[in-house]
């Protein structure tokens, strides 16, 4: 290790720890907004430290208010943006990871055209194509499925650059040691890719799995049972800015037990981050 | 080993690869399949619409050819929104990159708490955009939210509802911000991938820290920098009409109206369809100009291994 | 995938054989926009209609905001798959009359299933905003509000202003507005929500003079818009002359102003008669009054027009359908209900024997507010300019003169300039609508 200087070490905690306030800020702001009174929130602008509802507001919601969010029981709203999300992340790094070895370790007729192909949909958000997306799903029959959730969700092709940038900075001779030994195409995959990129797949699995989880415009145009709803589309239906109550101290509770599954994510995570294996191989 | 680095161009053709003819398209298949389906068939029908006028139900509708493309060039509120967009996009992705590749590079520094300050970083990414823009008024809002009264009582005449200025200044801190968490990770993750023993070797040649991070952890960064380059282009220009919808509608007047935000409330607020699909068909071209010029000139720069 | 599919259709199959009879029951899809406290009278009402009857079942759906659950209905209806009933909101009512093919006039759904439908027993004023010119009902008005004048009583008292005698023309609201702020009681006189719905829309109506040619549109063909004249400009020169020191804060284009009056920066407060709940919740000090009108205007106050949302019916569907869509607006429209809807949402009741029961039940004593917005609709029969506005554009339009009336607060143009520009950019995107 190289040696530091305090002063530098100092300075990084301090810019980390800036950082944090920036970026993290709606989230503590939220949970600010989770220990006050409805009336607190009601009367601008909410105080910037934690009040003395936590218990209140907490048990209020976890053994009373939200049981049911719309009519439809928490367990099943996480269980469905759970199984989107987990649809969505391992979907979209499996189609992805195929197609950039693909493209990168093999050399055939129409590949750069390929990779056009897919890289294009990087563009084009749903909102933007709502009609012929929709008319498509009606015509397979996938409303209110759960492949009608998640598989128009794996057609994007950021994993897809990922892997291939990725996969460019893998050195030739790796391949040529690994043709050498005899290794085929499938055993270098899985005995040297796969391992070199578990990095990048942790990266993209919490990505994708918190994208997959925040998705709400998607969810609510394809299912038209209440009980396909995820936790998103039931916490936007709790809210109400112009003509309805708002029990706004329980929504913000609602809210930060949405944020718990994607932080379980990140930190399991984590330990794939680990320096290690990535650095003997070079 | 640094010299080989450099002197490696990044051109593809000389790389080792498997002889294999029919197993590349089994790989590429199941994305092509998919997004053909999603993707291309859904696009090719907004090129059809672009063509179109037509009532929000299809009930009736004209072939125009090119006149809704005619109407939306010649309509100087587009060329405004053009302006407005370019501003908006390079600011946002600028920012957006600066501050996660230095939170990424100082979270390397910091070897204690590494983990911590990895988790709190990224899971502010987690907040949904619905839930987050129906935060932002309630929590955020720009006359009476916390940090509006902030700034107030530094002496500053905050006022991003009637100052355009201010409100460009809003919508580009609310855009980056979402996309700061996403940056810092992949920079995190690119971050594990350079070789420590490189830094070492480096150090012990008597390289200062702001020298190495110049002359060797940055270019073996290229790749993901790249990446996120050509990811937070797009992101920027196709992917915030909804910031912008929740922060400031666009106005005040026409200071905030990017183009896809055009698109989006011209479509799916105003529901003139054949408009709002030229539109998007014309800023499809652009971003696809865009990420051609990336990849024939930018890329050049990024070497690969 | 496939699994999955066929796993969610089981689910699907099992919740259904435990929530109906025996019976072969007809579906009647709701797509609706109703959120909060709101979506739960939504969902009482659904069951309560269920349980009334055994031959249909009512089945809500929320999707998402107004304009989202117009495109879900849209997008549908173009491929074939469309709900039963659509709640559209009142600016995409232009847009759903122009689509005759694809919708069905609810007297015609009413008739069709044998039953009358006697008009004098709902709200003039809303009825006449959800018919055709000539006459014959369009949609089901489920959620109407007006616009209103709150005001702290606090400030009130701090500023020496009488606290049980809210300003009643804008003239007077102005001199309050500057005493509020120079006697230093609050740091700023007077806001307002939606500038569009209430200054320029409620203003024409209430003052009866023409927003726009037409009957304000109702009456179709070419229309243009009115805003101009020299009582508007009037109104909006001071208001613009109110920004200037502060004595009137702009808070944004739809509600957000709500948050300046409830943070208590601000003395009056015009707003939707729907904001009433966050209101009494945040536990202000608070006093309502009839939305101000220009002492000018000859026949000011005439009625204010409604804002909201109504259901709308698709067409080619069967006639059980249409028989179980009756039926729910037959139950919608019987008195308890609306009596229930109205004291729980906080909007309007759509019939006139709603309001008389509430009115008895003695609600009003208790809840003063709820009865300012009502007696402002029904006070006069609608004239021309009071049947409120429509457009197959009316979103856009407003857009239009919100954009020009953010350049005159910020000083950028004089109010005569801000809505000539308002007028002529608005009338040729009407043209361009019409002749889509």
């Amino acid at each position: 290790m190289i040696g530091q200087s305090p002063l530098r070490t100092f300075i990084a905690h301090a810019v980390l720890i800036l950082g944090i306030l920036i970026v993290a800020f709606p989230i503590y702001y939220t949970f600010v907004a989770s220990t006050h009174t409805l009336q607190t929130i009601l009367r601008p602008p909410l105080p910037l430290l934690p009040g003395g509802q936590l218990w209140n507001n907490y048990s209020e919601a976890l053994f009373g208010g939200i049981g049911r969010i719309g009519g439809v029981s928490v367990g099943r709203l996480l269980l469905n943006t759970t199984i989107m999300a987990l649809g969505v992340a391992v979907g979209k790094i499996f189609i992805s990871i195929l197609s950039a070895y693909a493209i990168v370790f093999f050399r055939f007729p129409l590949r750069m055209t390929f990779f056009w192909l897919i890289f294009i949909t990087l563009m084009l958000p749903v909102e933007v194509r709502i009609l012929p997306t929709y008319k498509v799903m009606v015509d397979l029959g996938m409303i209110d499925t759960y492949a009608g959730l998640i598989v128009p969700l794996i057609a994007s092709a950021t994993a897809t650059l990922l892997f291939r940038q990725f996969f460019m900075t893998i050195p030739g001779e790796l391949v040529e040691a690994a043709r050498v030994d005899g290794a085929g195409p499938w055993r270098f995959f899985f005995d040297i890719l796969l391992p070199l990129s578990r990095t990048n797949i942790a990266a993209l699995f919490v990505i994708l799995f918190i994208y997959g989880w925040t998705q709400y415009l998607w969810p609510l145009l394809v299912t038209n049972s209440n009980d396909m709803n995820t936790i998103v589309i039931a916490l936007r239906k709790m809210v109400s800015f112009a003509d309805a109550d708002t029990q706004w101290h329980l929504v913000m509770v609602t809210a930060m037990l949405a944020i718990v599954p994607p932080i379980l994510v990140v930190v399991m995570m984590q330990r794939w981050f680990v320096r290690g294996l990535v650095e003997s191989e070079k | 080993m640094g010299d080989a680095w450099i002197a490696r161009e990044i051109s593809l053709s000389p790389r080792v690869v498997f002889p294999n003819k029919i197993l590349p398209y089994l790989l590429v298949a199941p994305q092509l399949a998919i997004t053909l389906v999603f993707f291309y068939w859904p696009a090719g029908q907004a090129l059809y619409q672009s063509m179109l006028r037509q009532d929000p139900f299809g009930l009736k509708s004209r072939f125009v050819w090119f006149a809704n493309f005619r109407k939306v060039l010649a309509d100087p509120a587009y060329l405004n929104s053009i302006k407005v967009t370019v501003m908006f996009s390079l600011a946002t992705a600028i920012v957006a990159m600066v501050v996660a590749l230095l939170l990424a590079v100082m979270a390397e520094k910091a070897v204690r708490g590494k983990g911590l300050y990895r988790t709190l970083l990224i899971w502010p990414y987690a907040v949904a955009p619905a839930i987050a823009g129906m935060l932002w008024l309630f929590l955020f809002n720009p006359s009476i939210g916390s940090l509006a009264y902030l700034l107030r009582s530094l002496g500053i005449a905050w006022d991003p509802l009637l100052n355009g200025t201010h409100a460009m200044i809003l919508l580009v801190s609310a855009a980056a911000w979402k996309q700061i968490s996403y940056n810092f990770l992949f920079f995190v993750a690119g971050l594990q991938a350079v070789p420590k023993t490189l830094i070492e070797a480096a150090a012990m040649d008597g390289a200062g820290e702001t020298k190495r991070f110049w002359t060797i952890i940055f270019p073996l960064l290229a790749p993901t920098t790249f990446f996120l380059l050509v990811v937070n282009t797009v992101y920027a220009l196709f992917d915030t009409f909804g910031i912008v919808h929740a922060v400031t509608g666009g106005g005040p007047g026409k200071t905030t109206e990017t183009l896809v935000y055009k698109v989006y409330n011209d479509g799916f607020v105003n529901l003139i369809l054949g408009d709002s699909a030229a539109q998007s068909v014309i800023l499809m071209a652009i971003v696809i100009a865009l990420t051609a010029i990336q990849f024939r000139y930018v890329e050049r720069k990024v070497h690969y291994g | 995938m496939k699994f999955l599919g066929f796993a969610a259709g089981i689910a699907a199959t099992v919740t259904l054989l435990s929530t109906t009879s025996a019976f072969a029951v007809t579906q009647i899809s709701w797509w609706h926009a109703m959120t909060g406290a709101n979506a739960e009278v939504v969902a009482k009402i659904s069951k309560d209609f269920n349980a009334s009857q055994s031959d249909y079942e009512l089945v809500p759906v929320f999707k998402g905001t107004y304009p989202e659950t117009l495109n879900a209905g849209i997008a549908a209806f173009r491929a074939g798959q469309a709900p039963d009933i659509l709640q559209v909101f009142d600016v995409g009512t232009g847009v759903m009359m122009a689509a005759e093919g694809a919708i069905k006039p609810v007297a015609d759904v009413m008739t069709g299933a044998g039953m009358t439908f006697d008009k004098s027993q709902y709200l003039p004023g809303i009825v006449g905003y959800y018919s055709k010119p000539d006459g014959t009902m369009l949609s089901f008005p489920y959620n109407s509000s007006s616009p209103i004048l709150y005001y702290n009583k606090d400030i009130f008292q701090k500023a020496g202003l009488d606290v049980n005698n809210p300003p009643k023309t804008w003239n007077e609201v102005w001199e309050a507005a500057k005493k509020i702020k120079t006697s230093g009681a609050a740091s700023c006189g007077y806001t307002s929500t939606w500038l569009t719905w209430i200054h320029l829309e409620n203003f024409a109506a209430w003052n009866d003079v023409p927003w726009a040619t037409q009957q304000n549109g109702l009456a179709g063909g070419d229309v243009e818009l009115k805003i101009n004249a020299p009582i508007f400009v009037n109104h909006f020169q001071a208001l613009a002359d109110l920004a200037k020191d502060g004595t009137f804060k702009y808070g944004g284009r739809t509600s957000e102003a709500k948050q300046i009056f409830l943070a208590g920066e601000c003395g009056i407060f015009t707003e939707s008669s729907g904001g009433l709940g966050d209101i009494v919740k945040s536990g202000m000090n608070y006093g309502i009054g009839q939305l101000p009108y220009d002492s000018d205007a000859k026949g000011a106050p005439q009625n204010t027009t409604p804002g909201g949302a109504s259901l709308w019916v698709f067409g080619n569907k069967s006639d059980e359908e249409y028989k179980g869509v009756a039926a729910f607006f037959a139950y919608l429209s019987k008195t308890d209900v609306q009596e229930y809807l109205h004291q729980k949402s906080g909007y309007l009741p759509v019939t006139l024997a709603a309001y008389e029961a509430t009115k008895k039940s003695g609600f009003y004593d208790k809840n003063a507010g709820r009865e300012t917005p009502i007696l402002q609709m029904i006070g006069k029969p609608p004239t021309d300019n009071s049947k409120g506005v429509r457009l197959p554009n009316l979103p856009q339009v407003r857009d239009i003169q919100n954009e020009e009336l953010e350049k005159m607060l910020a000083g950028q143009q004089t109010a005569q300039q801000a809505l000539d520009n308002a007028v002529a950019r608005g009338n040729a995107a009407i043209k361009e609508a019409l002749d889509n």
